[in-house]
């Protein structure tokens, strides 16, 4: 059976579906960091697919996921600063520990 | 057939590395796979033609991101207490499991509008051009360059003793 587009979404969504089970259940502050990533990266899978199977010729997709890259590389520095600050003031990265902002 | 076969054997590797990263109790080895899952991603671009974004995700993720990433695990040693799980556990796996339901259920009833061209096969050169060019996505790219200087000098102000 050759492989098609719908091959690569399904595919996008289960490991999109993966990140989304882990950042919504980890309590570790880093690993919901690693699940967020996953997540980008399923959506990359997406963008590529598309681009390679629907516009062959413009590689929009493509473009539109080296941005994503981009985004995901300054999201990954900022929250990891983040996970540090909140380190070095709690001495705990445990996300149900640090609720100052609960109501 | 070998790229059904390089499909299949990327998006197997993919999956269960993803899931070793949920499920592995040690943090560090739940980092290594995550390595192993951007790996595996970098080869489903290969599957699809994307020859330039399979070095830039090595060049990233599993250059830049995964350092990044064991380094914040290495500092936080002392407080690392395996990989626990909160109360929401159920109510998160039935909202994963419908959103797959759902999305499986759309990719597979939309009736994509595939194109038969083969994609560009050296992708490097088209996309440059795409990028850099005038009618291109130059200001999108300036933008981009912006946005990592502001994230770098924020996360060096965030972590700065005071």
């Amino acid at each position: 059976m050759t492989i098609g587009l719908t091959h690569y979404l399904v595919l996008s969504a289960v490991l999109f579906c993966i990140g989304l089970y882990g950042a919504l259940t980890r309590k570790n502050a880093v690993i919901i960091l690693m699940c967020i990533e996953i997540m980008l990266n399923a959506v990359n899978i997406s963008l590529v697919a598309f681009s390679s199977y629907v516009v062959p010729q413009y590689l929009t997709g493509q473009v539109f996921a080296i941005f994503v890259m981009v985004v995901a590389a300054a999201e990954v520095a900022v929250g990891l600063a983040i996970i540090f600050a909140i380190f070095r003031h709690f001495k705990d990265i445990d996300v149900n520990k640090i609720d100052l902002l609960k109501w | 057939m070998g790229l059904a076969a390089a499909f299949w054997i990327m998006a197997v590797v993919m999956v269960g590395a993803a899931l070793a990263v949920l499920f592995l109790r040690n943090v560090f080895h739940a980092a290594l796979g995550l390595i192993l899952c951007f790996i595996a991603v970098a080869g489903i671009y290969l599957t699809l033609s994307a020859d330039f974004l399979a070095a830039v995700q090595v060049l990233v993720y599993v250059g830049a991101i995964s350092v990044l990433i064991i380094l914040a695990i290495m500092m936080t040693r002392d407080v690392q207490k395996g990989n626990p799980v909160n109360r929401l556990e159920i109510p998160a796996a039935v909202v994963a499991v419908a959103l797959l339901v759902i999305l499986v259920y759309v990719v597979t009833s939309t009736p994509w509008n595939i194109s038969g061209a083969a994609p560009l096969a050296p992708s490097t050169a088209p996309l440059a051009a795409r990028l850099f060019s005038q009618d291109g996505y130059i200001l999108p790219v300036e933008i981009g360059a912006v946005l990592l200087l502001a994230a770098i000098l924020g996360a060096i102000v965030i972590t700065r003793e005071k």
